[in-house]
């Protein structure tokens, strides 16, 4: 178990204020211009040493997505040099994820001050931090602690007094989850439709207003001041190789004590949730499955479970992903076929209609999951909804189309025997109601 | 020049090409719905996709991806026919199956390709989704549960139109394309978007359940609403035209047309002149030929004989003309109706010498008395693009809405030799800078001074690549101007040198525009074929044909020579022009040398050379010195973009147009 003094963040409970003398007393923004004066590729090469992989879901090594940002300004058609940008994800929309909910809202100065520090890194002229439009307290205090910030001269010109001048902009979104994706953030960012953008050019080429940008999530940036204060040593002697480093947790579901915290990376998931979620409600015996990285990523049933090291390649050799470890647990009470339809809902609502493969491909397989729920199909369509998904994952224009299409996959894989009782129960019970 | 492999084939494609374009340079032929050659690229259909190492393990767009050294590509493994397959589903799954009752039936890239690349049946078993139609204005019809959310036609309006009037709203299968708040689409361009779709989503209007593609008959000719001379394609069933669609020509209209060149063949079989009439006691009676000849020969002309060419002449109708009083000692030809009377020794000095594909490339631009809208939209699309390219344009008359930006630098001919520092700093500066004198500065006087700006800012220069610039242009509205002028319709006064000599018979070749009061002693003899504003002026009316019902050659704006076909038969007793008037040098008593349309057209490029030639004429580089001052306030000559030729005013779509389009807002005051 993660030891106190090992904690990044030391006020995610809220227990003490968010504000910035708060902050400072739990050691935020100090003495953040020797940070700075490390240097921009010293930053980037610890970061790479610490060996953080974004903790948005992807899992892409954070320090090598910076190392992408040019480090001469590419020049526009006027022949001026182009300003880049950083860009943070905090639309958190993910079902089951809520942790850069509990960074901003309780530790704003650790984002603001990440921000600074990767941005340095990066050469960004400015960040812009997009925050998900129902976190209204949150934007409100994001705002708050921005403006202090400035207040202290920690940002704005001469940030710190390292000579650097750098904005942060805190841009509300409007609840599109589709929003959380790296470049329709970008296009709505720009005041435009968020809609994913056709990938190559890369943000890192081009990116916000056609600037070199990077889009990193709230808590990849939140973290790496304390990895450069503590070191990249520190960071890695927590978790397997290639999974190093703390990351929260965010336990929701048929646990006792629904939570969210920092743990040290593949914990294994009993140790997870007999330490900090109090247990499955019911007991082991009673687990049914779990999702281990929010809504997009295949459950996991649940004797495959409890030895599970809670990290990307861990969850990965089980069929599934960490996501962003919004780890959603479901004991035997659940309709689990009826949970996955409306995941499929949930995908059809937000699917931003650009690409075919998405548009026509959530609905379909919606309305083919609502009839499963009743066992209102034949046996074939099972196959045929695999077949479907199939022809979505790996299709599409962003990752939309395969987070759609992996919760029905992972379902038929593990719970094929439960989809086809139903269907066999039902056309039963019609045969009794003719007779 | 990267070099790659294509099903097995090595090929090298041009740099900066993408993967699709690679497969098509190899040969194979990849599906598409959302990509266009003129559009940016969108990549959402996801019906290109192919299969491509080095790369991640899946499909991969091909619109969208840069071809690049190495790349193995193959359009013709299972991966890809899955894929097709599984987006064709997809795209169907919503589509409905009402192809025996659509327009785009037999020239939809949906049902092609589904032929071609989909599976053979459906196994969607849900409800379809219908969507409620979209007011889009008269051209447009929509019936939206067809769309495939391509975009094409968002993204016309957005980069070819310039106009924010076609968007989607809604998102996930929701999503629906429509016009902002369901207004009319009101560009001049606005109906290319039904060339665009894929589908039958915006399908023409006024054309729908008229015609299959298969029943009709394809004729190549030129449009002859405007100066530009677009390339069109006419379709006609039996004697009537039943569409114009345009045809690729890169040099002068890419492959748009304007709506008014699109819906002008309306109204030919509208208010035609289909017999020949004589007007008897101030009445117009109808006769026969013989009767007609009769009169105009019991007139007996003599050398007292003028022909004015109307806006839509083919060369060979001018020529006949021409030779006609030529036979009779007569060189009373004029063209310009309107009155202008600017010197036309030089053609270089009356037209547009950096062609249409080189405006493009101008990078200060000074546009004088035009709205290049409503004069030429094609010219209009060109300049956006130039803009886009970082081009500087500023503007000297009326203001009206421009669709590239650009500077407005007041409603004064005077500027012309005074402009404000900005505008001849940005000249100065350019390496190709372009002056554009439009119809209505021309007939202020703006060429002689126009040409001196020419000179001081040093317009016509060689380029440091050793190539050729010539930024000064002439913009005319006519079809028939510069052909006419090659040919020599035009006298020092202009149309006052007609009407002071007084003519005994003034023929006029479907002439509407010009003012027929000077002749009130003439005996005036039309020749054409609407019953317009010449025809109620006539004495004499002697039914001709109209651009689709004869073959001829056109002069655009840029001294592009191009030749029509003919399409149709004019209807009734018409005859086509040049008959007519070989027939009426009969009845004359005179010869004109030429029996057929062959040795018409033989004696004319005998008499001008450059006539027989398709492509630019020659008229030289060299700019007369010009001078002079012009001032004054200039007028707009297009006060209706739909209404401006007898053809257009006969088309009851165009009328709509005008009606609902320019002056809709009037209307509703009036009512309230």
């Amino acid at each position: 178990m993660l030891a106190d003094k090992d904690r990044i963040f030391t006020n995610l409970y809220g227990y003490q204020s968010w504000n910035l003398a708060a902050a400072r007393a739990r050691g935020d923004w100090d003495n953040t211009k020797a940070l700075l004066e490390k240097g921009r590729d010293a930053i980037i090469e610890e970061i790479k040493a610490s060996g953080l992989r974004g903790r948005g879901g992807a899992g892409f090594p954070t320090g090598l997505k910076w190392s992408f940002m040019p480090k001469e300004s590419p020049k526009g058609p006027d022949g001026n040099p182009r300003p880049s940008f950083l860009v943070i994800n905090a639309d958190e929309s993910e079902p089951g994820s809520c942790k850069d909910r509990e960074i901003i809202r309780h530790d704003p100065h650790k984002l603001i001050e990440g921000a600074l520090v990767a941005g340095f890194a990066m050469g960004a002229r400015a960040a812009y931090i997009y925050i998900r439009g129902e976190y209204i307290r949150e934007a409100e205090t994001l705002f708050s602690a921005v403006a202090e910030a400035y207040d202290a001269g920690l940002i704005g010109r001469n940030a710190c007094g390292s000579g650097y001048d750098f904005d942060v902009f805190v841009h509300r979104g409007a609840g599109a989850y589709i929003c959380g994706e790296e470049t329709a953030m970008i296009e709505s960012l720009e005041g435009k439709k968020g809609q994913p953008r056709l990938k190559p050019p890369f943000p890192a080429g081009a990116g916000l207003y056609g600037c070199p940008t990077t889009v990193n999530n709230v808590e990849s940036i939140a973290v790496s001041p304390t990895i450069l204060r503590r070191g990249a040593g520190w960071f890695t002697s927590f978790g397997r190789e290639n999974n190093h480093g703390t990351k929260l947790f965010q336990i929701s579901g048929h646990v006792n004590t629904p939570c969210v915290v920092e743990e040290a990376m593949s914990i294994p998931f009993r140790e997870l949730i007999e330490k900090h979620a109090g247990g499955i409600r019911g007991g082991w015996d009673n687990l049914l499955a779990v999702i281990p990285g929010g809504s997009s990523v295949p459950l996991v049933p649940g004797h495959m479970c409890p030895d599970m090291p809670m990290d990307f390649d861990g969850c990965k050799e089980q069929g599934s992903g960490l996501g962003t470890a919004a780890v959603i647990v479901m004991d035997k009470s659940t309709d689990i076929v009826r949970a996955i339809a409306r995941l499929s809902y949930f995908y059809k609502h937000e699917s931003c209609g650009q690409c075919t493969p998405c548009r026509e491909g959530t609905g379909w397989m919606w309305r083919v999951m609502e009839r499963l729920r009743e066992g209102d199909a034949d046996v074939s369509e099972i196959d045929m909804l695999q077949q479907v998904t199939k022809q979505v994952e790996g299709h599409t224009i962003c990752a939309l189309g395969d987070a759609a299409a992996w919760p029905i996959q992972g379902l038929i894989r593990h719970f094929r025997s439960e989809l086809e009782r139903r269907i066999a129960e039902r056309s039963g019970a019609m045969q009794e109601a003719a007779e | 020049m990267p070099k790659l492999t294509v099903d097995g084939i090595e090929i090298e494609v041009p740099a900066g090409a993408t993967v699709l374009q690679a497969c098509e340079l190899a040969g194979k032929e990849v599906p598409r719905f959302c990509y266009h050659e003129r559009l940016s690229i969108a990549g959402n259909c996801r019906m290109c996709l192919v299969e491509v190492a080095p790369g991640p393990p899946k499909p991969q767009a091909s619109c969208a991806l840069p071809a690049a050294e190495g790349q193995i590509i193959k359009t013709d493994s299972p991966m890809v026919k899955t894929a097709r397959e599984g987006v064709m589903e997809f795209l169907l799954i919503n589509h409905p199956l009402d192809c025996p009752i659509c327009d785009q039936g037999g020239e939809c890239d949906l049902q092609d390709q589904s032929v071609a690349y989909g599976r053979g049946a459906t196994r969607y078993d849900e409800n379809k989704r219908a969507v409620t139609e979209k007011y889009m204005g008269p051209l447009i019809k929509t019936v939206m549960t067809r769309c495939i959310h391509c975009t094409r036609c968002v993204r016309f309006s957005e980069e070819i139109a310039g106009v924010d009037e076609i968007g989607a709203l809604g998102r996930g299968e929701d999503m629906q394309i429509t016009t902002y708040l369901e207004k009319a689409a009101r560009h001049e361009m606005s109906a290319n978007v039904i060339d665009l779709c894929p589908v039958g989503a915006l399908t023409s209007r006024p054309y729908a359940f008229e015609a299959r593609p298969w029943e009709l008959k394809k004729t190549l000719s030129i449009d002859v609403s405007d100066a530009c001379g677009a390339n069109i394609r006419v379709d006609s069933r039996g004697r009537e035209v039943l569409r114009v669609l345009p045809r690729i020509n890169d040099d002068v209209n890419e492959e748009w047309i304007s709506d008014k060149a699109r819906y002008m063949c309306e109204g030919l079989t509208h208010r035609r002149l289909d017999r020949p009439w004589l007007r008897k006691k101030g009445k117009l009676v109808a006769a026969s030929w013989e009767e007609a000849f009769a009169a105009i020969a019991k007139a007996a002309p003599g050398k007292s004989i003028a022909a004015v060419a109307g806006d839509q002449s083919d060369c060979e109708t001018m020529f006949a003309a021409m030779s006609l009083l030529g036979a009779l000692g007569s060189s009373l030809l004029e063209g310009r109706q309107t009155g202008m009377d600017y010197d036309t020794s030089s053609l270089a000095a009356v037209n547009f010498n950096s062609t249409f594909a080189g405006i493009e490339e101008a990078d200060a631009i000074i546009i004088v008395g035009s709205n290049l809208r409503t004069e030429a939209p094609l010219i209009n699309v060109r300049l956006r693009k130039a803009v886009r390219r970082g081009a500087k344009v500023f503007l000297i008359g009326p203001e009206w809405e421009t669709t590239f930006g650009g500077k407005f630098l007041g409603n004064d001919l005077s500027l012309l030799g005074n402009l404000p520092s900005e505008a001849s700093n940005a000249l100065k500066a350019a390496q190709k800078p372009a002056i554009i004198v439009g119809g209505g500065a021309i007939a202020k006087g703006a060429i002689p001074p126009a040409l001196a700006l020419a000179s001081q800012f040093n317009l016509v220069r060689t380029l440091d690549d050793g190539s050729a610039w010539n930024g000064f242009n002439a913009l005319h509205l006519a079809a028939a101007r510069m052909g006419g002028l090659m040919l020599g319709f035009a006298q020092k006064g202009g149309m006052a040198d007609i009407a002071a000599a007084k003519p005994k018979v003034l023929i006029s070749l479907a002439a509407d525009e010009m003012d027929y009061g000077p002749f009130a002693e003439s005996l005036k003899v039309y020749i054409g074929h609407h019953g317009d504003a010449g025809a109620h002026a006539a004495d004499v009316i002697l039914p001709g044909s109209a651009w689709t019902e004869k073959k001829g050659t056109y002069v655009n704006t840029e001294g592009r020579v191009q030749f029509a076909d003919k399409a149709v038969f004019a209807p009734g007793d018409a005859r086509e022009d040049w008959t007519i008037l070989r027939a009426l040098a009969d009845s004359l008593g005179v010869k004109v040398g030429f029996d057929s349309f062959e040795e018409l057209r033989a004696a004319m490029v005998a008499a001008v050379p450059a006539l027989g030639v398709e492509g630019l004429a020659d008229y030289g580089s060299a700019l007369p010195a010009g001078g002079g001052s012009a001032a004054g306030e200039i007028g707009m000559p297009v006060k209706d973009f739909y209404l401006t030729n007898a053809i257009c005013r006969a088309s009851p779509t165009l009328q709509r147009c005008s009606a609902e389009l320019l002056h809709g807002e009037d209307y509703a005051e009036a009512a309230e």
